[in-house]
């Protein structure tokens, strides 16, 4: 059937479909549901947000939005002269960098721990989970409590142990804020980590070590020579996973800290612009550069990742 | 030297006993091959030797030192294992010389090391290439330079041909001989393929599993193969070294002198072996073995030969086997013949047991002593017709 040539099969009956055809029609239909889903809930308020950073749109009457080109971006007020959103923009970099750093190194060291094999394992790999079970509204909700300058129990704590002389406050403190809060993101974050790192140290091959017990080699070079190669790309996933998340926080900083511009990150810049301050289009402007941003990481961080990989092989 | 002393050595795994009692010597420079069933423990026994699994109870001692409870790398071991256990992430060079940056090796010194593997192990090409880019045969090799490197006193293999082709296993297992023969290393090489141990050993190490192990100890027989081969010490060992399998037919002792036993098998048929039953009673329940090889075709008009029907003919080109059902045993009696053979299924065929070549087992299932007359590696040459 493919043999026959293009010009006789246009003046009969259409020829049937090939196999090829037909599984490329079967992997659309299935893929259709889906398609229309994301540009229902992913397209179309995205493209509508783009939309509104052009505009002067305010959320009293969206109707009323005119077209004010990249005004709300480099405008006289735009979103790109605004120093509390340069702020915001290093609040947001400063809290990725760190925490994701922190849980990153956290997360290998509680990975190894439960690799190794000891007696009530599985049941401490599903507490470990628990941080990161709980919804982020609630733990936060918690830690700002246990945070507390007044009744918090870690106060309370180091105050009975005379590590502190006084109260701290903790996420009022512009000095402490931002490191509260990496401190709850770290605690929350950490068991995502670990259990992506230890899902490829599971895959490591077992009798490498065993080679390397047989010759000698010192457990720490064989950390460093074998297992941090082996498990680097699940690592670089993890990394990039944790960063894309980090760098849109929005629900822990708003619960532990509200809009104080200490700890303010972009996405609550953007809420704030857009709700607080009902100015739709400016906060539209944020939420683009933010999208901006976060697309930006990623492909920086996956085309770093393949060409790091592919030095690694070559 | 590097010659290697077992003690009484034993190992369980939680209440399971899966070595029992293993006293062994393995001389300096010595090809010793554990072989056994699959869980016979002689994959666990050759860890042991490594230091990857302890040893419960019995000392280990390597080159006259006391290293039962010393870790690996204090043995002077180096090992093979058999999925290779290369650095996925390393070139074959780094694979080899891995081992040797950390043994505070200088670095001209690692080179050459790694050149002179290289060159033994034809893998000189392919230093640059990463595992994945490497045939079977080359990680094989690459695994067998890296233990080359370290130049241990003792080569451990575990079952290093068993994810090979037939053709590179026969190719590599010829390498290793070689390799042996010019290192003149100890070297302890664990196969459940008796033509490996067969072929490769200097000495086997054949292996109880179960029930035997548990009541005989783990060693089953120790000796030179060809020892094995014709004085197998019970009807496992003769059972297991061999292929195919030594024939076994039930019988009834009705006679023994010095030299000679007379037997009656299970459909009357008569039979001779030359050995020594004198130990046994007389009516005794014994088993008679002979060799596919060694069962001879009868003349047709022959009274006296067993009787039998062609049930399967397997042609090989160089040899033939028959597959005999006779009222003398269940299951067949195999019967291997030189080239090819004129019999078709279902013929009737008569053999003769030469009384030279049949080995007899105790009630026990241990062997009686036999006699060779051209000692374990002679073939003998009478054959007593009955």
């Amino acid at each position: 059937m493919a043999a026959v040539p293009v010009a006789c099969t246009q003046d009969r009956a259409p020829a049937p479909p090939t196999l090829a055809e037909s599984r490329v029609r079967a992997a659309w239909l299935f893929l259709a549901p889906l398609v229309v889903l994301m540009v229902l809930v992913a397209g179309w308020p995205l493209c509508r947000t783009l939309w509104f950073s052009l505009t002067d749109a305010d959320l009293k009457d969206l109707g009323a939005a005119r077209f004010v080109g990249l005004d709300n971006y480099t405008g006289e007020f735009g979103v790109l002269r605004d120093p509390d959103w340069w702020r915001a923009v290093g609040n947001t970099l400063l809290f990725a960098g760190v925490s994701v750093a922190i849980e990153t190194l956290l997360g290998l060291v509680v990975a190894l721990v439960l690799d190794a094999d000891f007696p009530g394992r599985s049941v401490v790999r599903a507490a470990v989970l628990v941080p990161w079970a709980i919804p982020t509204v609630v733990s936060a909700k918690m830690w700002a409590w246990m945070l507390n300058d007044q009744f918090g129990v870690i106060n309370h704590v180091l105050m009975t142990t005379h590590l502190i002389s006084q109260p701290l406050a903790w996420v009022a403190d512009p000095s402490l804020a931002l490191g509260s809060v990496i401190a709850v993101d770290v605690w929350k974050a950490t068991p995502f980590m670990a259990l992506l790192i230890l899902a490829a140290l599971q895959m490591l091959p077992t009798d490498c070590y065993e080679a390397a017990r047989v010759d000698g080699i010192h457990p720490v070079t064989v950390f460093v020579r074998v297992t941090l190669p082996l498990i680097r790309p699940a690592l670089m996933v993890a990394v990039i996973f944790r960063a894309l998340d980090a760098l849109r926080v929005f629900d822990l900083v708003y619960v532990l800290t509200s809009n104080s511009r200490d700890t303010m990150s972009m996405s609550i810049y953007a809420r704030q612009q857009l709700v607080d301050f009902q100015q739709v289009g400016l906060g539209s402007a944020a939420a683009t550069v933010l999208f901006g941003t976060v697309a930006l990481c990623t492909a920086l961080a996956i085309t770093l990742g393949r060409v790091r990989l592919e030095g690694a092989a070559g | 030297m590097a010659e290697i002393r077992l003690r009484n050595v034993n190992k369980r795994f939680g209440g399971v006993q899966v070595i029992n009692d293993v006293s062994l010597d393995i001389a300096d420079g010595e090809f010793c091959v554990f072989v056994g069933p699959s869980g016979c423990g002689k994959s666990t026994l050759l860890r042991m030797v490594a230091g990857l699994e302890e040893i419960t109870t019995g000392e280990l001692d390597i080159g006259g030192k006391r290293v039962t409870r010393l870790p690996p790398s204090a043995r002077g071991v180096a090992m093979v294992f058999q999925s290779y256990a290369l650095y996925p992430h390393m070139t074959v060079y780094d694979n080899m010389a891995f081992g040797l940056q950390l043994a505070r090796t200088g670095k001209p010194d690692i080179d050459a090391r790694v050149r002179r593997a290289a060159d033994i192990l034809a893998l000189g090409p392919l230093l640059q290439r990463l595992p994945k880019e490497l045939s079977g045969g080359q990680r094989q090799r690459v695994a067998i330079g890296r233990a080359i490197v370290r130049s241990p006193g003792v080569f451990l293999f575990d079952e290093p041909l068993s994810n090979l082709d037939a053709a590179l296993r026969v190719q590599t297992r010829i390498e290793i001989a070689k390799l042996h023969a010019s290192l003149r290393a100890s070297m302890i090489y664990v196969t459940h393929d008796q033509v490996e141990a067969m072929t490769l050993a200097d000495r086997i190490v054949l292996l109880n599993a179960g029930e035997a192990m548990r009541r005989d100890g783990s060693i089953a027989q120790v000796g030179r193969p060809l020892d094995l081969y014709h004085r197998p010490a019970n009807l496992f060992v003769a059972g297991f070294i061999g292929s195919p399998g030594m024939n076994v037919l039930p019988a009834t002792l009705a006679g023994a002198t010095p030299e000679r036993a007379e037997l009656v098998l299970r459909d009357g048929t008569r039979a001779s072996a030359r050995v020594d039953a004198t130990t046994l009673p007389a009516d005794a329940t014994v088993t008679l073995g002979i060799r596919p090889e060694h069962v001879g075709l009868a003349p047709a008009d022959g009274t006296s030969a067993l009787a039998g029907r062609a049930s399967h003919v397997e042609q090989l080109g160089e040899a033939s086997y028959l597959y005999l059902e006779t009222p003398a045993r269940d299951g067949f009696l195999t019967v291997r013949q030189g080239g090819d053979t004129g019999v078709a299924p279902g013929d009737a065929v008569a053999v003769t047991l030469p009384e030279a070549h049949c080995h007899v087992f105790g009630p026990d299932g241990r062997a009686v002593p036999r006699h060779l007359t051209a000692g374990p590696t002679g073939r003998p040459g009478s054959a007593g017709v009955h």
